[in-house]
C-alpha cells in the first residue's frame, strides 16, 4: 500500500499567458520565453525579480537549458527546473512548482513552455531527438512521429473497431472550438467530409490528424493562494495530479497510456469521480491518443472510445467538452508549449477568461499531458485536476 | 671511300668533316631504338624465377597543383627492358672477365661499325629461323669479310610486328622468335672477333634457344668472350649491309649488367 | 507477388543523372553492433547474459535486470506483424524520392517490438513475418520484414534492390579474366543476368591457357586490356568504360609462396604489392569517381565494388608471408575505399577466402575453395548486400580463431597452422 500523497492545498495557479503562434519565426526560443515571462510579470502586476522560481520546457533552446535562460532574461531564481518532456511538460511543471511553493522553496514560480520554429526546425529536431529514434525509427524514413502513431492508430482500429470517421469527429469538434479562439492558427471550419478526403500522410494518418508545428509560448504562474489573493489575481486550485513514465512497456504496441496506472489515485486525491469533471483538455498530438485518454482517464472502458465519441458532442458547449481552445490540432503545436496549452486553457475556463469558447458553469477540469516519442510510443503521461478557487 | 683518304687527313680534320657531313645530312643518323612505353613487352621467364620489370611511368606533375609550371615523370624498368644493351657480366660465362659491366666497358667500344645480315625472307617463313654459318658466308661473298670489332646485326624485320602478342609470339611450347645458331655464334666470336650481336627480337638468342646446345648460345659464347649484345632493335632495313657506324652507349650503372639505351646508326646520306 | 524487374530502357543521354541522397546514416555506438552483424549477413540483437532478455533498440543496460552483460546473438527474426503504414510524406530526401514506402511494426517472438521496412510480398496485419537485417544505401543496418514464403522474383522488390547489388541487368568489370577464378566469376555473372561483363587482361602476349578465349566467346563478354601495374592502362580503360560500369570486381592478384628468408630480394614482394595493393589504389582512383557519380542512376545504376582479399589479410600466414602482407595492405586500403564510397552509397564488399584450389596453393592441404564456389559466393554477396564475406571452411575457422584471440592465432600460424 503506497504512502498517501500530500494534497495540493494552498497552491494557486494564475495568469494564463499565450504568446501568439506564428508558423515560422526567425527569432530564437529565448524570444518567445522572454515574451512569455514579460506577459506573466505584467499580468500579475509584479516585478521581474519577484519571480523566484522558474520551470522551463523547450526543444529549441539548445545549447542553452533553463540555466542559460536565467542569465538571458536576468532572473535569479532560488528554484529551477528544466523539463524536456514535451507534451507532458505543463502537467509536470505544475506538479513540481506546486511542491516548491508548498515547501517554501519558492514564492512565485513561472512555468513556461516555448519554442521557435524555423523553416527546417522540424527535420533538424528529429535527427537527434533521442538515441532510439536515431537508431530505430529515423532510418526507416518515418516522418517524425507520424508513422509511429499510424501504427498505433491502425492497430487500435483493427483491435477495437474504430473508424476514421470516429477520429474525424474529434478533429471536427476541436476545430469548431478553435473558431471561437482568436489565438488559434486555423481559422476555417473543418467538415467531416473534408477530414475524410484529406491526403494521406502515413495511412491511416491523414492530413487533419496531424498537428502543424509553429512557434509560440504558453505560461502560467504558481504561488500560494494567499499570495494570489494579495495580488488580486483570479486563480484556480489544484485538486490532484499524477504522472507516469514508460508505462506498460511490455505492451507490444501502445493501446493504453500511463494515466491508466494512476487514475484511481487521481480521482481519490481529488475526492471526485470522472462524472464530476466538467471539461477535459486532452493531449491531442493525434486523435487516437485523445480517444485513449477518454478511456484511460475513466470516462469509458477500454475499447469503448469509438462509441463514446459517437454518443457525445465534444464542443465547448456540448455534452463532453474536449480541448475547448481547439487543441493543438487546431491551434498549432508550438513545440513544448503544446504541453502547456491545455493548462492555460483550463485556467481560463475556471477563471471566466475563456470568452466565446467558455464551458458553461465549469467547476472542475482535467488537463492531461502526453509526450516524448523516443521510439515507438510516448513515454510521459500525466494529468491534473483543476478546480475553481472558493 | 678508300682508306687513303683517312690517312691523309688529321684526326681533327676528320672530326670536322664528320661534323659538316652531319649538318648537311651527307651523313644521316638512323634511330634503331623502340620507344619505351608500358605496352612494350619485356622478357618473360618462368613464374618461379625473378622477372625483368616492364617499363612503367607515372606523372609527377603536369602544370597542375602538383607542380604548376612543369611537367615531369618518374619511371621504372629493368636493365633489360626495351631496346637494350647486354654486358658480359650479364651471363654466367662472362662473370669473371675484366671490364665486363656497363660502367667499366671501355667507352671506345660504344662507337663501332656494323654489318647487317638480312634473314628477313627466311624468317617470314619460319619464326624459329636460326642464322647459320652458311648465311654468314653468303653475306661475306656478297659484301666482303666481316671486319674485326664490328657489330653483327641480324635483320629479320621482326620489329615490324607492332602487336605485342605477335612480337612475343608465344604458344604452348614457349616463345618463337629468330636468332643465331650455336655454330654461327661460335664462328663470329672465334673466326671473326666481332664486337657483339644485335637482334630485332626480345633476345639475342632465338625464342627456343633454351633447347640449343649449349642453351642460349649467343649469350653464352658472346659474353663468355667479353662481347656484347643488343636487342629489340628496329629500322635495320634502313641500314646498308656494311658501312654503318653504330653508336650505343648504355647507362653508366654501377656493376650494371645492361641498360635500355638509344641505339643510333650513322649512314650515308642522299645528298 | 513481386513484379519481376524488367530490363531497363536505354537512358536519354540529355537528362541530368540523378544523384544519391542517402537515408539517415547516424547510429549510436551500441547500435552499430546491428550493422556489424548485417555486414556479414546476420540479424543479431543483444541478449542479456544474466536474464536472457532480448534487447531492442540497442542499449547499454538490460531493460529487465540492468545487467551490462549484453551480448550480440543471432536471431531467428520470426514475429507477428501488428500494423502497417504507407509513407506518403517524408522529410527525409531519400524516402521522399521513393514514396510511397511501406513500413511495419512487428512484435518479435523473442520479445521486442521493431519497426521495419516491409517486403512487398508481406500482406496486411495480422500476419506472421520473418525479420532480417540488411545494409541500406548509407551502409547501416535496417530491419526488413520478409514473408515466410517468397516468390521466385522476391529479389526484384524495389525496396530490397535499394539494399543490395544484384548483378542482373547491370554492367560489370572483372579485372583479371586470365585465371580460372576470373573465368568462373565471369560465367557466374553471365548466369546471374549481367548485361555486359568487361573482362580485363594484362600482357596479352603471355598466353595462359585457352580459358580466356572461351569466355571471350560469350555474347555478354568484352575483353579489355587492363594492367593494374600500369597507371595509364587503368586511366585509359576508365576513360573508355568507367562511365558505364555498375560493379567493379577486382580479382587481379599476384600470389607467391614466400616468407622473408625463403626468397632474397624484394622483387617478388614488390610484384605482389604492385597488383594486390597499388593495383587496387590505381583502380580505385580511376573508377571510383565514375561509380560514385552514377549510384542513383535508375534501377540498375552503379552499386558495388568487390575486392578479392584473403583470410591471410587478418593474420599473416608465414609460408605465404609477403603475400599475406600485401593482402593486409589491400584490406586496410579497402577499408579506406569503403569510407570514401559510402557517401555515394556504393557498397564495398571484401572477400577473405582461404586457399583457392589454384597453382600457387598446390602444396596447401585441403579443404581448398574451387573457383566455381568462390565465384558463386561473390554473386551471392552482391545479391545479399553484405560487406564482409569469409567463404569456405578454412576462412570461417580462421575468422573464428582470430575473433576469439588474435594473438593465439598468430602463434598457431607461426607453428604451422
Amino acid at each position: 500500500m503506497a504512502r498517501p500523497r500530500h494534497s495540493y492545498e494552498g497552491v494557486a495557479v494564475a495568469v494564463p499567458v499565450t504568446v501568439p503562434y506564428v508558423r515560422y519565426s526567425t527569432h530564437g526560443a529565448h524570444w518567445f520565453l522572454g515574451q512569455a515571462v514579460a506577459a506573466l510579470v505584467e499580468g500579475a502586476g509584479i516585478t521581474k525579480d519577484q519571480i523566484d522560481g522558474l520551470c522551463v520546457s523547450s526543444f529549441s533552446l539548445a545549447p542553452d537549458t533553463a540555466v542559460g535562460v536565467t542569465q538571458h532574461l536576468g532572473l535569479s531564481p532560488r528554484w529551477l527546473d528544466h523539463i524536456p518532456t514535451g507534451g507532458a511538460s505543463g502537467v509536470m511543471a505544475l506538479r513540481r512548482a506546486a511542491r516548491a511553493v508548498q515547501a517554501g522553496d519558492a514564492d512565485i514560480v513561472a512555468c513556461v513552455g516555448a519554442d521557435t520554429n524555423h523553416v527546417d526546425s522540424f527535420r533538424q529536431t528529429l535527427g537527434a531527438f533521442s538515441n532510439f529514434a536515431r537508431d530505430a525509427t529515423y532510418p526507416y524514413g518515418a516522418g517524425g512521429p507520424n508513422s509511429i502513431f499510424a501504427f498505433i492508430t491502425a492497430n487500435y482500429m483493427r483491435t477495437y473497431g474504430a473508424t476514421r470517421a470516429d477520429f474525424g469527429r474529434i478533429a471536427v469538434s476541436q476545430r469548431d472550438n478553435a473558431l471561437k479562439n482568436p489565438n488559434a492558427l486555423f481559422k476555417k471550419p473543418l467538415a467531416l467530409a473534408e477530414y475524410m478526403a484529406a491526403k494521406p500522410i502515413s495511412d491511416p494518418i491523414h492530413l487533419f490528424d496531424c498537428v502543424m508545428p509553429c512557434a509560440g509560448a504558453e505560461a502560467f504562474l504558481v504561488m500560494s493562494e494567499e499570495r494570489a489573493r494579495d495580488l488580486g489575481l483570479a486563480h484556480v486550485v489544484v485538486r490532484a495530479g499524477i504522472e507516469r513514465h514508460n508505462a506498460y512497456a511490455q505492451d507490444p504496441v501502445m493501446v493504453r497510456g500511463g494515466w491508466l496506472a494512476d487514475r484511481d489515485e487521481l480521482y481519490a486525491q481529488a475526492g471526485i469521480a470522472p462524472a464530476d469533471i466538467d471539461f477535459v483538455q486532452t493531449y491531442d498530438d493525434y486523435p487516437v491518443i485523445v480517444m485513449m485518454q477518454f478511456e484511460d482517464l475513466g470516462f469509458c472502458a477500454k475499447g469503448e472510445g469509438p462509441a463514446f465519441v459517437r454518443s457525445h458532442t465534444l464542443t465547448h458547449d456540448g455534452s463532453f467538452p474536449n480541448n475547448t481552445s481547439g487543441g493543438q490540432l487546431s491551434c498549432g503545436q508550438a513545440g513544448a508549449a503544446a504541453g502547456f496549452l491545455g493548462m492555460t486553457e483550463g485556467i481560463r475556463q475556471l477563471t471566466d477568461q475563456a470568452g466565446e469558447h467558455t464551458v458553461p458553469g465549469a467547476q472542475l477540469g482535467l488537463v492531461a499531458g502526453f509526450g516524448m516519442v523516443t521510439y515507438d510510443r510516448c513515454l510521459c503521461t500525466g494529468a491534473i485536476i483543476l478546480g475553481r478557487s472558493t | 671511300m678508300t682508306s687513303t683518304l683517312t690517312t691523309l687527313l688529321s684526326a681533327s680534320e676528320l672530326l670536322g668533316q664528320l661534323a659538316t657531313a652531319l649538318t648537311t645530312r651527307r651523313i644521316r643518323v638512323i634511330d634503331l631504338t623502340q620507344t619505351l612505353t608500358p605496352e612494350f613487352p619485356q622478357i618473360a621467364l618462368p613464374p618461379e624465377m625473378g622477372q625483368c620489370w616492364p617499363f612503367r611511368i607515372e606523372e609527377v606533375s603536369k602544370y597542375d597543383e602538383r607542380g604548376p609550371g612543369w611537367y615531369w615523370n618518374n619511371f621504372s624498368c629493368g636493365e633489360h627492358t626495351g631496346t637494350h644493351f647486354d654486358a658480359p657480366i650479364h651471363w654466367i660465362s662472362g662473370r669473371d672477365l675484366p671490364n665486363n659491366s656497363v660502367d667499366t666497358i671501355p667507352a671506345q667500344h660504344f662507337v663501332a661499325p656494323a654489318c647487317v645480315v638480312d634473314c628477313s625472307a627466311q624468317v617470314k617463313l619460319d619464326a624459329d629461323y636460326l642464322m647459320t654459318v652458311a648465311d654468314i658466308e653468303a653475306f661475306e661473298a656478297a659484301h666482303g669479310r666481316i671486319p674485326t670489332g664490328a657489330w653483327v646485326l641480324m635483320r629479320t624485320d621482326w620489329s615490324q610486328r607492332q602487336d605485342p602478342e605477335a612480337y612475343q609470339n608465344f604458344d604452348a611450347t614457349g616463345q618463337h622468335t629468330p636468332g643465331p645458331s650455336s655454330e654461327a655464334v661460335q664462328f663470329l666470336v672465334q673466326q671473326r672477333d666481332v664486337l657483339g650481336f644485335g637482334s630485332e627480337a626480345i633476345g639475342t638468342d632465338a625464342g627456343q634457344g633454351y633447347h640449343l646446345r649449349p642453351p642460349y648460345p649467343c649469350h653464352y659464347f658472346m659474353h663468355g668472350a667479353g662481347r656484347y649484345g643488343l636487342q629489340c632493335l628496329c629500322n635495320l632495313d634502313q641500314l646498308p649491309p656494311t658501312g654503318a657506324v653504330l653508336i650505343c652507349p648504355p647507362l653508366k650503372i654501377q656493376k650494371g649488367s645492361g641498360s635500355p639505351l638509344r641505339v643510333l646508326a650513322l649512314v650515308e646520306g642522299t645528298a | 507477388m513481386t513484379m519481376p524487374l524488367m530490363h531497363p530502357k536505354r537512358k536519354n543521354p540529355l537528362l541530368r543523372t540523378r544523384q544519391l541522397n542517402l537515408p539517415p546514416g547516424a547510429r549510436g555506438r551500441v547500435a552499430l553492433g546491428l550493422t556489424a552483424a548485417a555486414s556479414e549477413g546476420r540479424f543479431e540483437l543483444q541478449v542479456c547474459e544474466a536474464c536472457n532478455a532480448v534487447q531492442y533498440p540497442p542499449r547499454e543496460a538490460c531493460l529487465c535486470c540492468l545487467s551490462s552483460q549484453l551480448k550480440w546473438r543471432a536471431q531467428s527474426g520470426e514475429g507477428s506483424l501488428l500494423a502497417t503504414t504507407t509513407l506518403h510524406h517524408s522529410n527525409d530526401l531519400f524516402f521522399r524520392e521513393r514514396l510511397p514506402w511501406r513500413l511495419g511494426l512487428v512484435h518479435l517472438d523473442a520479445g521486442p517490438t521493431v519497426m521495419a521496412h516491409l517486403h512487398g510480398e508481406v500482406g496486411e496485419a495480422p500476419t506472421r513475418v520473418n525479420i532480417g537485417a540488411r545494409l541500406d544505401r548509407a551502409g547501416q543496418a535496417v530491419l526488413i520484414a520478409f514473408p515466410f514464403q517468397g516468390s521466385a522474383d522476391m529479389a526484384d522488390d524495389k525496396m530490397l534492390r535499394e539494399m543490395t547489388s544484384d548483378p542482373k541487368f547491370r554492367k560489370v568489370l572483372v579485372t583479371d579474366g586470365k585465371t580460372e577464378l576470373g573465368q568462373a566469376i565471369v560465367r557466374a555473372l553471365v548466369k546471374a543476368g549481367a548485361d555486359i561483363v568487361w573482362v580485363g587482361h594484362a600482357e596479352p602476349w603471355k598466353k595462359a591457357g585457352s580459358g580466356l578465349d572461351d569466355i571471350a566467346a560469350l555474347p555478354q563478354v568484352t575483353l579489355v586490356p587492363l594492367d593494374l601495374t600500369n597507371g595509364r592502362s587503368v586511366t585509359e580503360l576508365a576513360g573508355e568504360i568507367g562511365g558505364k560500369v555498375d560493379i567493379v570486381i577486382n580479382n587481379a592478384e599476384v600470389h607467391r609462396t614466400y616468407g622473408i628468408a625463403s626468397r632474397r630480394g624484394t622483387d617478388v614482394a614488390k610484384a605482389e604489392m604492385d597488383i594486390n595493393y597499388f593495383g587496387l589504389l590505381r583502380l580505385a582512383q580511376e573508377f571510383g569517381p565514375a561509380l560514385k557519380g552514377r549510384s542513383a542512376d535508375g534501377e540498375t545504376g552503379a552499386t558495388a565494388w568487390v575486392n578479392l582479399l584473403s583470410i591471410y589479410a587478418l593474420s599473416n600466414f608465414p609460408p605465404h608471408g609477403t603475400f599475406s602482407a600485401s593482402k593486409a595492405a589491400a584490406h586496410s586500403l579497402a577499408q579506406c575505399l569503403r569510407a570514401e564510397m559510402r557517401p555515394a552509397g556504393i557498397r564495398v564488399i571484401n572477400l577473405f577466402p582461404g586457399p583457392i584450389d589454384d597453382e600457387w596453393n598446390e602444396q596447401m592441404p585441403a579443404p581448398k575453395l574451387t573457383a566455381q564456389s568462390l565465384a558463386a559466393s561473390i554473386v551471392k554477396a552482391l545479391r545479399d548486400g553484405v560487406e564482409d564475406v569469409y567463404p569456405g571452411d578454412v576462412a570461417q575457422e580462421w575468422l573464428e580463431r582470430w575473433r576469439d584471440n588474435p594473438k593465439v592465432l598468430e602463434r598457431e600460424l607461426a607453428a604451422g597452422g
